[in-house]
């Protein structure tokens, strides 16, 4: 009802404010974050494969449970794996050094950046996230053996390869135009994963999502009064114009 | 100007349609600013239920744990404690627990004894005159403030005085009981203090 | 005083025999004539003293949960976006309508030179806006420093280092200003102090004074005439309506509309594609690493598109605050025996044009990332914005004009 509306004028202000901004070709993710269904499978995605590098340090398992819809039976069981409690915000699973010390950042060379706000700290944060989870190609040359097309020489491998398979790098740059218009780098699957193609950009778009909500819980609520504060906002609006009319009758 | 007859019952309809709905928005748009005074999400993460072990806990001895910022009493009274109980009510202002939903009182301690098992007193430390925390004098002994100390909790704050229920004595500044926080037993092990048996 | 009686009774008249209640409202309001002749630029000064009545308390409740400190600003704001209750709507509240402000007082200053409304007897209502709208451009930036984003830190540490282009005790004073040798936790504080405190008191001053001095002269109109020249038997004035009812009832129908238009930006796109809240600050502040692109939140971009199209450090600072402090002298510039556009001949008109068409064409490059091409038509817009206030005291005084008639229109 609003988003036609919204997507024109977004176009507008798009043109000028977004335009400017360098970096990769994304693609187009599709990310819906009242899709619970998708916001279940892009949790439990993140929490498999994620979270036991990469912390939520705004998010609460209990507000995770509200907005999802799951229990806190549900949560606690499948989603947190660190003993935290229920109103705890999300701690990575594995010890993440802080500073200098021990933990991830001997891992990969440093530590692994904390994700509540990458989906809004980043230009086209959720297609970003998506088009990021499907660059990654094998690379003998980086010390975890992947790179990124999207972050080039990220210090992060593919952890989710086994639902992917492993795809190289035909063509780095501006190959083919994929399907939705976009050009970019293509890849070919070399191995196949334990998802098809098709399934795992659901997964991909899944955790796209998940992570788009966890940057703004609060983007649920905001949809879901908006449309009322408008209709009684135009209410007063009428009712005010109506008063205003009757008085400057007297006005020639 | 204003030279036609003007409507005043339309004006004045219209004046108070425009007051109501604009007020109607007002009181609406009020609420946010109000809620945002509430406990946030991180306070009432902090404000969880505690767990305490009570397995250790020998009679007569008592265990304090911090809920909410607030201390809360765990007793395990032995027979003795349990057996002043009944002889007091003639002393106290409310030995029945009548004025008892003021503070909330689970159900479950509405008895003799202020609690779910009858041996382990919960009660919230903080006394309901002014918010000080009353210290356990569990010994039957005269005391400066009674001749006839059956045991229980005296403030030292304004001499308020409570038996071995947490009932408040005549005479205390107290108005009510000490309080009964929401609990609930893990076995004979643990007591959860903040929240009670899944109904 | 003591013998004034008052015609209300019970406890406004108990009041009014103290305080000059009524004498105040009918001043102010209930009797303050104002033309009949308002048309749709003369919503935006009672939606600016809306916006700012919604600044003050949403910033009021923001102060109840943000930290001012480097350590936990970011953090605080996070939590009042997730874990106060309503926060969000608070602070979207807030930093949308520290956009909103800008858009409403840009109108109502551009209403002012459409129609002469600096003209004598109104310097001093122009001088005070003036001020007000200097005032409001240093709340703003304090504000925007504050989340402590990418954006306000690198936002802070240009706009501070403007101050080191300052001969002699530049370098020193950008030490002072932060309290430190880069923004930091101190610099974070005491801005805090400013764009609480301080600066609120002053903009409420200055919005009082304002309003005393419109009130002392009476209102412009698009017609630019004095409606207190043609006045009743009684000393009303012919072509003025009592404010209240008449545009009490007007600007709370322009209020609702506002509203609305606020109401859906708040709920449905609060960052406004990048506009109002940018990407780069969701990320927190971090000295080491600057931000791909720099730039200003919208409402500065036109200033900022000056400085740099300006290839020298002081000179282009000098022309950025040139480029404001020059509205000062607008009244004086001016020399047109006429005040409205309405009745103002070709040049004038071709000249405002030009002006707001450059004005808007800076705002745009302002976001770009400043190509040649960009950098070239920076400058000659930036030649344009000087050009028109140089020139204004020619094409004012050689401009021809139309008759002005003795009452005002109206257009319905």
């Amino acid at each position: 009802m609003i988003k036609p509306f919204l997507s024109v004028l977004l176009a507008l202000v798009g043109s000028v404010a977004l335009a400017a901004g360098p970096g990769p070709k994304l693609l187009n993710a599709g990310t819906n974050i009242s899709d619970r269904a998708s916001l279940q499978r892009g949790a439990q995605l993140y929490f498999n494969y994620c979270a036991s590098c990469h912390s939520l340090q705004y998010m609460r398992y209990s507000r995770l449970a509200e907005d999802l819809g799951l229990s806190e039976d549900q949560v606690m069981k499948y989603l947190n794996f660190t003993g935290a409690k229920f109103g705890d915000t999300i701690k990575a699973n594995m010890p993440v050094g802080t500073g200098d010390s021990a933990g991830g950042e001997d891992w990969f060379g440093k530590a692994p950046p904390d994700l509540s706000l990458v989906a809004r700290a980043r230009n086209d944060g959720p297609n970003w996230i998506y088009t990021y989870l499907l660059s990654f190609y094998p690379d003998p040359t980086r010390p975890v053996g992947w790179n990124n097309t999207v972050f080039p020489n990220a210090s992060m491998p593919h952890v989710m390869w086994d639902l992917q398979g492993v795809q190289v790098l035909v063509q780095p740059e501006d190959g083919e135009a994929q399907g939705d218009g976009h050009s970019g780098p293509t890849f070919e699957l070399i191995k196949e994963g334990t998802r098809t193609p098709e399934q795992y950009r659901q997964d991909a778009r899944d955790v796209a999502t998940f992570l788009e909500y966890v940057g703004e819980p609060a983007a649920l609520q905001r949809e879901r009064y908006g449309l009322w504060v408008l209709l009684y906002l135009l209410l007063f609006t009428g009712v005010a114009y109506m008063l205003k009319h009757e008085y400057w009758k007297d006005v020639h | 100007m204003a030279t036609e007859s003007v409507n005043h019952g339309r004006r004045r309809f219209l004046t108070a349609s425009t007051v109501v709905v604009g007020g109607v928005g007002g009181v609406f748009a009020a609420v946010p600013f109000l809620s945002a005074w509430k406990p946030s999400a991180r306070a009432v993460a902090a404000g969880a239920p505690v767990v305490a072990p009570i397995d250790k806990l020998n009679p007569g001895q008592q265990l304090v744990v911090a809920w909410r910022g607030k201390p809360v009493f765990v007793v395990r009274r032995d027979e003795a404690m349990l057996g002043t109980l009944a002889g007091e009510s003639g002393r106290l202002k409310d030995p029945d627990s009548a004025n008892d939903d003021e503070t909330a009182l689970p159900e479950f301690a509405r008895n003799s004894h202020r609690s779910l098992k009858p041996e382990l007193l919960v009660l919230i430390g903080s006394c309901t005159h002014l918010g000080c925390s009353p210290k356990l004098h569990p010994v039957v002994q005269p005391e400066p403030w009674d001749a006839q100390w059956k045991g229980g909790y005296f403030c030292p704050c304004h001499n308020s005085r409570f038996d071995m229920a947490g009932r408040v004595y005549q005479g205390s500044p107290a108005p009510t009981n000490l309080a009964v926080p929401p609990y609930r037993f893990e076995g004979d092990v643990r007591v959860v203090i903040g929240e009670t048996e899944a109904a | 005083m003591g013998e004034r009686t008052s015609t209300m009774t019970g406890v406004l008249g108990w009041l009014d025999q103290r305080m000059p209640v009524m004498d105040f409202w009918n001043k102010h309001v209930g009797q303050y004539y104002a033309p009949k002749n308002f048309n749709v630029w003369y919503y935006f000064g009672s939606l600016a003293l809306l916006v700012l009545v919604n600044q003050i308390v949403t910033g009021i409740f923001l102060t109840m949960h943000y930290k001012p400190s480097a350590a936990e600003a970011f953090s605080s704001v996070e939590y009042i976006m997730r874990d106060v209750e309503w926060g969000w709507l608070i602070r979207y509240m807030h930093s949308t309508g520290a956009s909103f402000f800008f858009i409403v007082v840009y109108l109502h200053m551009f209403r002012a030179l459409l129609y002469g409304s600096y003209q004598k007897p109104r310097e001093l209502i122009w001088v005070l806006g003036v001020v007000i709208f200097l005032l409001l451009m240093a709340e703003a930036f304090l504000g925007y420093v504050l989340p402590w984003g990418q954006m306000s830190f690198w936002g802070a540490q240009v706009i501070v280092s403007l101050f080191g282009a300052i001969p002699v005790i530049g370098p020193d004073l950008v030490v002072f200003i932060q309290g430190d040798y880069l923004p930091s936790d101190s610099t974070i504080n005491r801005f805090f102090a400013l764009h609480v405190v301080a600066l609120p008191i002053a903009l409420l001053l200055l919005v009082v004074l304002h309003l005393g001095a419109l009130h002392e002269v009476g209102s412009n109109n698009p017609d630019g005439i004095e409606i207190k020249k043609k006045k009743d038997a009684s000393g009303k004035p012919l072509d003025g309506i009592p404010f209240h009812p008449y545009y009490t009832v007007k600007d709370l129908f322009g209020a609702g509309v506002f509203l609305t238009l606020f109401a859906f930006v708040i709920f449905f796109e609060p960052t406004f594609g990048d506009l109002f809240l940018e990407y780069d600050n969701f990320a927190p502040a971090d000295p080491l690493v600057t931000p791909a692109q720099i730039k200003p939140v919208w409402y500065f971009t036109p200033y900022y598109a000056m400085l740099r199209a300006v290839p020298d450090k002081f000179f282009g600072v000098v022309v950025m605050g040139a480029a404001v402090l020059i509205l000062f002298l607008v009244p004086w510039l001016d020399r047109s025996p006429v005040r409205s556009i309405r009745y103002r001949g070709p040049l004038t008109k071709i000249a405002l044009a030009l002006f707001a068409v450059s004005f808007v064409t800076l705002g745009y490059l302002g976001l770009q990332a400043g190509s040649e091409t960009q950098t070239l038509v920076a400058r000659i817009c930036t030649f344009i914005y000087f050009g028109f206030f140089a020139a204004m005291p020619f094409f004012t005084a050689i401009d021809s004009v139309k008759p002005v008639p003795e009452r005002v229109t109206m257009h319905d």
